[in-house]
């Protein structure tokens, strides 16, 4: 078979160069002692360096993981709650309202979800008085709604491959619900909330549209500071910054898969 | 407890609709919020509703909002077919590979997806800058005699979205082409068919949902982007997500960047609909 012995493999190694050339580039180049970006003047790690001593940088990035921590946390109770209702619980009357909102902000366009929640805390000021100002607290109610979606997604996915005798035993053995909920679910679909949590965490941390739109004065993100300086003009901190995010992903991405790879040899293993 | 999620998603995500639709009819203001109540209530108790449809028709007058709509159909039509055309072979290669590999293969594709978008952008920029590495490169092998202009162009967008919206594309295609059944190739190879053959008349037609969802997944978002065309398209590259943000940060239009966020939803209701029955139907399907 010529189509998937040579044609597609080949193809598919220059989507994978595609996708790391850029990224090996952005590594090769935070070493780079020129403050030329594109242009190479020896090895150097005085951007990492530059990027330690910076303030504006160091405060942004502490801001945005605290952001992420708290709306990763609220994204993921509320995520679960949704999944656990979309698949259990079949008799709940707004399930429709629910499974016809819970999917849309997975595709809706950033600056729309922005614009509407802005707008909707503005209106919630003049009415209400809360919340008072912009920042810290309306971008976690933001990332947490959006976050709640991919969690919803992840956990629903886990919930419906569950073997639901596992829980039938434990009620037959006299569990009331809420013990089988943390004795038996919990534990099952615990992999699922902590790649869940992550998931919400990075997209949090990585938000520029949506904190841009409901951010006040004195809340600048990570991305609000970085988009800021690149606007400008490639500089080579940026370049030790995306190093080290690709760093802390990259051993992220090999624990990953020494996890599963374990996983799937047990799962071969003669019973 | 359902309700907790419900009411959460109504309060933050669908009444904020409602709310835009609200300041989309009112009028500009210079004051804080940058517009005026649509309903005034008088001394004696009597109300008055004024409604502006004025920034729609102002929105249909300037020949701007308009081509900046059709251009942003084009540009994320465009870049949804060639992030198909890159993700296709990777999600056949990936379906088609052996455990480990086939698990390391799918987390080479999602890692970048981790790491920062802004920053996976930004990467594009000295690449594809007048000086930048590809033109050097290119100028080093002695294919190109002066810098091509790649950067600020539309082409820089296509590939800007291409890339980082990959995996929303080849994670759907691997998940078809792995369900794909190989008896019916190996029926069609008895009968005679060649590889090339095979592939057009019954591979690709049944991974067509894949592609579709995949599409669906890369188009939608992409028509709303913002941070692309900032950084990689030109000052003419006219995109609505683009035209909202300057309405909103920079000519602080509240009214007009609701009118053009409501036109932008009309838009992409039809394929969010779509998504959507997708979805209830496999919440049925899994009943």
């Amino acid at each position: 078979m010529t189509v998937s012995r040579y044609v597609m493999p080949s193809l598919a190694a220059l989507g994978f160069g595609f996708l790391y050339i850029p990224i090996f580039i952005l590594v090769v180049y935070s070493f780079n002692a020129s403050k030329l970006v594109t242009v190479w003047g020896g090895f150097s790690t005085q951007w990492y360096g530059a990027l330690l001593n910076d303030p504006q940088i160091l405060g942004a990035a502490w801001l945005s993981v605290k952001i992420a921590a708290i709306s990763a946390t609220l994204a993921l109770i509320l995520g679960t709650m949704a999944a656990l209702t979309l698949v259990r619980f079949r008799w709940f009357r707004g399930r429709i309202w629910l499974t016809g909102m819970v999917a849309a902000p997975l595709v809706m366009p950033e600056v729309i979800t922005g614009l509407s929640l802005l707008l909707l805390f503005v209106a919630l000021e003049n009415v209400f008085g809360w919340p008072a100002g912009r920042g810290v607290l309306t971008i976690v109610l933001a990332h947490a709604t959006f976050g709640m979606a991919f969690v919803t997604v992840i956990v629903q996915a886990r919930l419906r491959d569950m073997d639901l005798s596992l829980e039938e035993a434990a009620m037959d053995l006299g569990a009331r619900p809420l013990t089988v909920f943390f004795t038996v679910t919990l534990p099952v679909i615990a992999p699922a909330l902590v790649a869940a949590w992550l998931l919400a965490f990075t997209l949090s941390i990585d938000d520029l549209v949506i904190a841009s739109f409901v951010s006040g004065p004195g809340s600048s993100t990570l991305p609000m500071v970085v988009f800021s300086k690149v606007r400008l003009g490639i500089s080579p901190d940026v370049n030790a910054l995306a190093t080290l995010m690709i760093l802390v992903v990259g051993l992220g991405g090999a624990i990953a898969f020494w996890q599963m790879r374990k996983a799937h040899r047990q799962a071969q293993l003669p019973k | 407890m359902a309700w907790i999620p419900t009411l959460w998603l109504l309060l933050l995500f669908l009444i904020p609709f409602l709310v835009v639709a609200k300041i989309s009819l009112s009028e500009a203001a210079i004051a804080m919020p940058p517009y005026k109540p649509i309903l005034t209530w008088a001394a004696d108790g009597f109300a008055t509703l004024r409604l502006q449809f004025g920034n729609y028709l102002f929105l249909l007058d300037d020949p701007l909002y308009l081509s900046a709509y059709g251009e942003s159909i084009q540009i994320a039509g465009i870049s949804t077919l060639v992030t198909l055309l890159i993700a296709y072979p990777m999600a056949y290669v990936i379906a088609r590979a052996e455990e480990p590999r086939r698990t390391a293969l799918l987390i080479l594709v999602i890692l970048p997806f981790w790491t920062s978008f802004l920053l996976r952008v930004y990467a594009w920029i000295g690449i594809l800058k007048t000086n930048g590495i590809l033109n050097n490169a290119l100028m080093g092998m002695g294919l190109i005699d002066a810098p091509l202009v790649m950067l600020q162009t539309d082409f820089a967008v296509y590939l800007g979205i291409a890339y980082t919206y990959l995996p929303f594309m080849v994670l759907p295609l691997y998940a078809t082409l792995s369900k794909l059944d190989g008896t019916l190739l190996e029926a069609a190879e008895d009968l005679g068919a060649t590889p090339w053959v095979s592939f057009w008349t019954v591979t690709l037609p049944l991974t067509l949902p894949g592609m579709l969802a995949g599409s669906l997944l890369v188009f939608v978002p992409a028509l709303g982007e913002y941070v692309i065309p900032a950084l990689l398209g030109g000052n003419d590259t006219l995109m609505i997500g683009k035209v909202l943000w300057n309405e909103f940060f920079a000519n602080r239009d509240w009214p007009i960047a609701s009118a053009v966020a409501i036109c932008m939803l009309l838009v992409i209701v039809a394929p969010l609909m779509w998504l959507q029955r997708i979805q209830v139907r496999r919440e049925e399907a899994a009943v």
